[in-house]
């Protein structure tokens, strides 16, 4: 089994279990990475890919364990940290256009109560700029194709100028044209000593695309460098569909109304 | 007349109170619908405006009067209460949000009905009026207690552009929002707690019935006008406005009329107006571009047929009968006359003696319609491999759809064909 672990890790997530309505869903994932890598979560649908990712930004309540990010809380480091949910997670019928989407990623440079000022309006052109969208800034954003969405989402992740970032399946969906900028773009910030972990679907480019990878099917089936973790044998442990028991054990959870975790007297 | 003048340079003193309580009570309703309207809570507005008719009734019954104080109270407390009820029921039980909104609405609307009866009946001789909130009354607008509602108003409507960012970013994408470290739920109780103020202080005018008609209506008709949200807001609050004065004025020359339904139907028929005659959106705009595409599609294979016809005979110059064209092709006789006669209008076809013949630019339009469907049937079989016979009818409709710059793509990976799947030459022009 591989688990390779780092020293002075930008992200360490420890033990961390995570349920749904009361259903586990990830079981004691367990691990760390280097910085300035480009890393992809893989494994089949319902392996919680998106769920980790969300209880490690905290967006979900965690059952067990914890997640440090630079050797501190989430939530003492957030401005350092950025997040681009999955496309379809929001109404893109919405009256509003481009570049207020990617100002969304200045609010915290704003502050509350503030309007955007300049230099953020610039920083969300220069992001634009970066995913080859500029000339759509004032598009509303339903006219945009699905590809043109997920750029704006990215560039407002760009704008955040963050130095660890989530991405949920950038890639699902999108043109070939935006697969290859936004791959560019990310590649581009791994140089500048950027850290970037990407859900992601398509086996095929797993090799091509990330220095790190993380096998995951509702427990951590193995992470590390993409050499040494994205192999035939792992990949059939992944994807070769024994963990029925656990999810078994997840549906007798729920319906009992278990507790995750058996108090501790003392603690 | 006198009532209009009257009432249009407000030199009543009470009609200039009503005219100010309406404005300000429909901005913002209108302005904190936008915002319920776009998080798609707006059922839950209504149980809200509903939920606050027992709280009415509860601040009459501890004030003993109409104490403007107590009674706002009491409905700020109860329609809170009712949205904490809703998420409650839905996060702890099986019941979806929709049935727990049913639950809510008509749990509270029904106390306050057994309320308001129960007074009704006390004898107390204050309760006279009360009943007014069912379907508002403007009266309560005349009354010196409007500073209360005005103040509240004003302070709704500050909070809202105050807080314009964050309400835009919780109602587009509250995952983005928690994850920069926005406190959410705090934002979310503030627009909450804004949001129920203008409901409580709408109902003075239009009733908890149909309160729900001003929170959302203004936004829902807005949104069929524009695209950005700031400019959706502006409309939102002009057309409550004005439908709002126009209420208060049809209830103030007739008395019989109850200002609420007044205000309502208004709104409701500048809906409807937005609904069939917006630009781009309205029914009347989709069904014109539904009617002008079949028109283009109608004279595109009018002109496709003559040229085909003239490809055959290698002849484009000679005039040709509707009967002729006919046996080219199958067309409705009505319509086949209608696009010859629109044709020559707009100078593709040019006519004689009852015949047609192709001017110059319309062998061109109806030799590029031939070159699409052509050029569209090799692709159909070249990449998605369907044998020569499937693609025949694909090709009809999508010969009228090819722009130019996707018909240079298509020649371009085809590597300019010279026939189609039927070998027959695709016409490219000189």
């Amino acid at each position: 089994m591989i688990h390779q672990h780092t020293k002075s890790p930008v992200l360490e997530v420890h033990d961390l279990t995570v349920s749904y309505h009361k259903k586990p869903v990830l079981w004691s994932v367990d691990f760390t990475l280097p910085s300035g890598i480009l890393a992809g979560i893989i494994g089949p649908n319902g392996a919680g890919k998106s769920t980790l990712i969300k209880a490690i930004m905290g967006l979900l309540p965690i059952s067990a364990g914890y997640v440090k990010m630079f050797d501190q809380n989430i939530d003492q480091i957030r401005p350092r940290v950025s997040y681009v949910p999955q496309r379809e997670s929001v109404d893109w019928d919405f009256p509003t256009n481009a570049i207020d989407v990617v100002l969304m990623g200045r609010y915290h440079q704003i502050g509350m109560f503030k309007s955007p000022r300049k230099a953020d309006i610039d920083a969300a052109m220069e992001a634009l700029k970066q995913v080859k969208m500029e000339g759509f800034a004032h598009r509303q954003i339903a006219q945009l194709s699905g590809g043109q969405q997920q750029r704006v989402f990215l560039a407002r992740a760009l704008a955040q100028d963050a130095d660890l970032y989530f991405m949920d399946e950038p890639f699902a969906g999108v043109d070939a044209a935006t697969e290859a900028t936004i791959i560019e773009v990310l590649r581009k910030m791994v140089t500048q000593g950027k850290t970037i972990i990407v859900v992601h679907h398509d086996l095929q480019s797993v090799k091509a695309y990330f220095d790190w990878v993380l096998l995951l099917n509702m427990h951590l089936v193995a992470s590390g460098p993409t050499a040494k973790v994205f192999t035939e044998e792992l990949l059939q442990k992944t994807y070769g569909g024994k963990l029925s028991l656990l999810s078994k054990i997840g549906d007798l959870v729920q319906r009992q109304e278990f507790p995750n975790r058996e108090q501790t007297l003392g603690l | 007349m006198n009532d209009f003048i009257d009432f249009i340079f407000l030199t009543n003193s009470n009609v200039r109170n009503v005219v100010i309580g309406i404005v300000l009570i429909c901005c913002s309703a209108a302005i904190v619908g936008c915002f319920t309207f776009l998080r798609k809570r707006a059922l839950l507005g209504d149980a809200v405006a509903h939920a606050t008719l027992p709280g009415v009734c509860m601040g009459f019954l501890l004030s003993g009067s109409k104490n403007p104080f107590f009674i706002l109270i009491g409905a700020f407390a109860t329609g809170l209460l009712s949205i904490y009820a809703v998420d409650y029921i839905t996060r702890n039980s099986k019941i979806k949000a929709d049935t727990s909104l049913a639950l809510v609405l008509t749990s509270f609307f029904g106390v306050g009905i057994l309320l308001l009866t129960a007074i009704q009946h006390s004898g107390n001789a204050a309760q006279g009026g009360l009943d007014g909130f069912l379907f508002g009354k403007v009266a309560a607008l005349m009354s010196n207690d409007l500073w209360v509602f005005g103040i509240t108003a004003i302070v709704v409507i500050i909070i809202s552009f105050v807080f314009f960012k964050e309400f835009l970013l919780i109602s587009f994408d509250p995952t983005f929002a928690k994850s920069i470290g926005m406190p959410v739920v705090a934002i979310e109780f503030l627009l909450t707690t804004i949001t129920v103020l203008a409901v409580v202080i709408g109902i003075q005018a239009v009733g908890v019935i149909l309160m729900a008609a001003m929170l959302i209506t203004p936004a829902a008709t807005a949104r069929f006008w524009t695209d950005k949200l700031k400019t959706m807001i502006a409309i939102a609050i002009l057309f409550s406005v004005v439908s709002g004065i126009g209420g208060a004025y049809i209830s103030y020359v007739t008395p019989t009329l109850p200002t609420g339904p007044c205000m309502v139907i208004l709104m409701s028929s500048i809906a409807l107006i937005s609904f069939l005659a917006a630009p781009r959106k309205g029914l009347l705009a989709k069904l014109k571009l539904q009617h002008d595409n079949r028109n283009r599609i109608l004279e595109e294979n009018i002109l496709k047929a003559l040229f085909q016809m003239g490809e055959n005979t290698h002849n484009y110059e000679s005039y040709i009968s509707k009967l002729d064209i006919s046996e080219k092709r199958i067309f409705n006789k009505g319509q086949l006359k209608n696009g010859l006669k629109r044709l020559q209008r707009k100078g593709y076809l040019q006519q004689k003696n009852q015949q047609w013949k192709l001017t110059t630019q319309g062998k061109n339009k109806g030799q590029r319609i031939t070159r699409l469907h052509r050029l569209w049937e090799m692709y159909l079989t070249t990449y998605l491999q369907l044998s020569p016979d499937h693609v025949h009818d694909d090709a009809e409709t999508i010969e009228h759809i090819i722009t130019p710059e996707i018909e240079e793509k298509l020649t371009e990976i085809l590597g300019y064909p010279t026939v189609d799947p039927h070998q027959m030459k695709i016409p490219y022009s000189e």
